[in-house]
């Protein structure tokens, strides 16, 4: 029963890191003022890069600066779209995500080596490999929690930090008040523009890292569409933790933890037919989103930034 | 000197026109220099692309097989964002289309007179788009849950469905494993005018026209632009806001669905892998690029269609991936959104002379 615990526990944060970088990412996008809804396509241009980086390189770091800059150069795109070019957010990042999901799909198919007919698929690279902390990895069942990779144990910092930074900082300050008023924010001489390009770009870096996560660490290699869907369902778990990076966690393991389960009641065989299985992530998603809503409306304040998805101009009302 | 947007006071007739077509041209030259970097001379690729799609009369013919669902998705994604509702679940309703058209024509052949099994099948498709669509509308208008990740959700609920079931309760017994239902009675099949292209073609213009029609002469297609341009003075007017969304997405749905009943009445003649093939996510850059005209529309289909063919061609001819049609279009809508705001703003040039005229 412990080690059943304990190994569903090691594959929901497994699982979950992904989720948790693009949340806290989304999270900054979104309370600058900022919806960006490419999540999908930067998460998949993040892990075919980072794969493609570490195939070659073999450089696990060089991978993830890889990603991080595939993220920022998406990330850019849609700030400027959405800032400057005054654009549809909405629209602006579906493009995002159709020109990400077509693009990555290319590049697996481009960056391959010769042997393999310049497909990515299928190839074999370096990967992360959970790095045993001595002593606590030997507590039961949270032992799971000390015997990750890298990059979840760097989500353990990130966390209370990302929290940190939004609340405790003039700069969080500063972030809030463009996403809430960017009238306010710029009487009280914020930069609105630079505020929102800052964060929206440090949002699809994260975001990116994110999708470096599962195509070095959590489903090692690159596949069509690695991401089932996960850009999307950060989406509705930004919204599950209302804007606040301490409770990215909460969704993140829900949706782990899902995953987990999957994982185990179909390594264990059973009766549930394997679709309706796959089905649970999204059918949650659209449950919980129904009942955030409805908690939203109840109490009349959840967080969401009053100002998202709102082009800002100065000198309009 | 200082350059400044400047709000005009009506939409500009020029640049609707011209953004989409200097946005095509942008997305061909960016397309081009990433071909050059992967050391392809994009001129060639370009060639053989439109050879592949518009070159010959069968080639168009496959171009048209693409254009049917992406004119139909068109239109009715069209016909939701023009009420701002991001219905990005095309996909889902067309496939959720599909396998209605699908339980009609397996299980109803025998009950039904022949001449009803395909006018069934295609309404079942229809009502089931419908239901699909309706989903999102209904949890939007009573509870204002955000209906882009509801519609988006609902398209992997609709593609793990039709999976279950042609792999499993609806596998063809016969098929030696093949996921795949058995094939349709010819009763239930679309009838095609050549090569593979279907009579849908022509219920998909007629239907073009017709749309056209009701957004620009109707009460209703009026209150679903008003609905969308301003809601404030639409409620004003008395327009029921929450159901002109709930019919127009309804009818939205409908389009897809009927899609998807085209799709495997006069394609596959079968439900099987392959119905999910990103149309309903096409159909956002079909709409978008026709600016939610449903004519314009009809003419985007063929050409995003003609990239889709001419992409499969070039992986055939020149081993380069078909995701390059994906990426061309993929990139329309990076300039055509930068464009929008000449649209509704001009650019406007401040000297000193013209600073002084304004005060």
């Amino acid at each position: 029963m412990i080690a059943l615990l304990a190994s569903i526990l090691a594959i929901t944060l497994r699982a979950g890191t992904s989720l948790i970088y693009a949340t806290i990412g989304e999270i900054y996008t979104e309370r600058s003022g900022i919806l960006n809804l490419g999540l999908e396509g930067m998460m998949l241009m993040g892990a075919v890069s980072a794969f493609a980086t570490v195939y070659y390189t073999g450089s696990l770091l060089l991978a993830l600066l890889v990603a991080m800059l595939t993220g920022i150069i998406l990330s850019s795109i849609h700030a400027f779209l959405s800032i400057t070019m005054r654009a549809n957010q909405v629209v602006s990042g579906l493009s995002i995500t159709l020109f990400g999901t077509g693009f990555a799909s290319f590049l697996g198919q481009r960056l391959g080596p010769e042997s393999n007919g310049h497909y990515l698929i299928g190839l074999i690279g370096n990967k992360f490999t959970p790095v045993k902390i001595p002593f606590l990895s030997d507590l039961p069942v949270l032992g799971a929690l000390f015997n990750q990779d890298i990059l979840t144990y760097i989500v353990y910092l990130i966390i209370p930090a990302a929290w940190f930074f939004m609340y405790k900082t003039r700069a969080g300050l500063n972030l809030r008040a463009v996403g809430e008023s960017p009238q306010t924010a710029d009487a009280m001489g914020i930069n609105v523009f630079k505020v929102r390009y800052i964060y929206t770009i440090l949002g699809g870096t994260l975001v990116a890292l994110g999708g470096a996560h599962l195509s070095l660490s959590y489903a090692p290699g690159w596949t069509d569409n690695i991401t089932g869907g996960r850009g999307w369902i950060v989406i509705a778990l930004v919204i599950f933790s209302m804007w606040n990076p301490s409770r990215a966690i909460w969704g993140a393991l829900l949706f782990g933890g899902i995953n987990a389960i999957q994982f185990r009641l179909q390594a264990t065989g059973t009766t549930i037919s394997a679709p309706l299985l796959n089905m649970l992530p999204y059918i949650v998603t659209i449950v919980v989103l129904v009942l955030m809503t409805w908690v939203e409306t109840m109490n009349k304040k959840v967080g969401a930034p009053a100002a998202l998805a709102v082009p800002y101009m100065r000198g309009e009302k | 000197m200082r350059l400044v947007f400047e709000k005009r006071n009506s939409v500009s007739k020029k640049a609707i026109i011209l953004v989409p077509v200097v946005s095509f041209l942008v997305s061909l030259i960016l397309t081009g220099i990433l071909l050059i970097i992967f050391r392809t001379n994009p001129f060639v690729t370009y060639a053989s692309m439109f050879v592949g799609a518009f070159g010959s009369w069968i080639n168009f013919t496959e171009t048209l097989v693409k254009a049917i669902p992406l004119m139909l998705t068109g239109i009715g994604v069209g016909l939701a964002f023009r009420l701002r509702f991001w219905n990005i679940g095309a996909e889902g309703q067309l496939v959720f289309g599909g396998v209605a058209a699908t339980w009609v024509a397996l299980f109803w052949s025998n009950f039904l007179p022949p001449f009803l099994v395909l006018p069934t099948a295609i309404l079942m498709g229809i009502i089931a788009g419908a239901l699909w669509a309706g989903i999102p509308a209904f949890l939007k208008v009573y509870l204002k849950v955000d209906e882009t990740l509801v519609s988006l959700m609902l398209n992997y609920v609709a593609i793990l469905t039709a999976q279950g079931l042609y792999y499993g309760a609806w596998i063809d017994p016969n098929g030696m494993g093949f996921p795949g239902t058995k094939l349709f009675p010819k009763a239930a099949w679309l009838p095609r005018f050549s090569g593979r292209a279907h009579v849908g073609l022509f219920i998909a213009i007629l239907l073009g026209l017709v749309m056209w029609v009701v957004l620009n002469r109707t009460k209703w297609g009026f209150e679903v632009k008003m609905s969308g341009h301003n809601p404030r003075a639409a409620r004003v007017m008395g327009v029921n806001i929450g159901k002109t969304i709930i019919t127009a997405i309804l009818v939205s749905g409908a389009f897809s669905g009927m899609a998807g009943a085209f799709e495997v009445t006069a394609i596959s003649h079968r439900l099987q892998q392959g119905l999910a093939i990103g149309y309903g996510y096409t159909a956002i850059i079909v709409a978008w690029m026709a600016q939610l005209n449903p004519i314009a529309s009809l003419f985007v289909a063929v050409l995003m269609a003609g990239l889709l063919v001419g992409g499969d061609q070039v992986q055939m001819m020149m081993g380069l991936p078909a995701a390059m049609g994906i990426v061309l279009q993929g990139m329309i809508l990076f300039p055509m959104l930068a464009g929008s705001l000449f649209t509704d703003y001009r650019l406007k040039i401040i000297t000193k002379s013209t600073k002084e005229e304004a005060v």
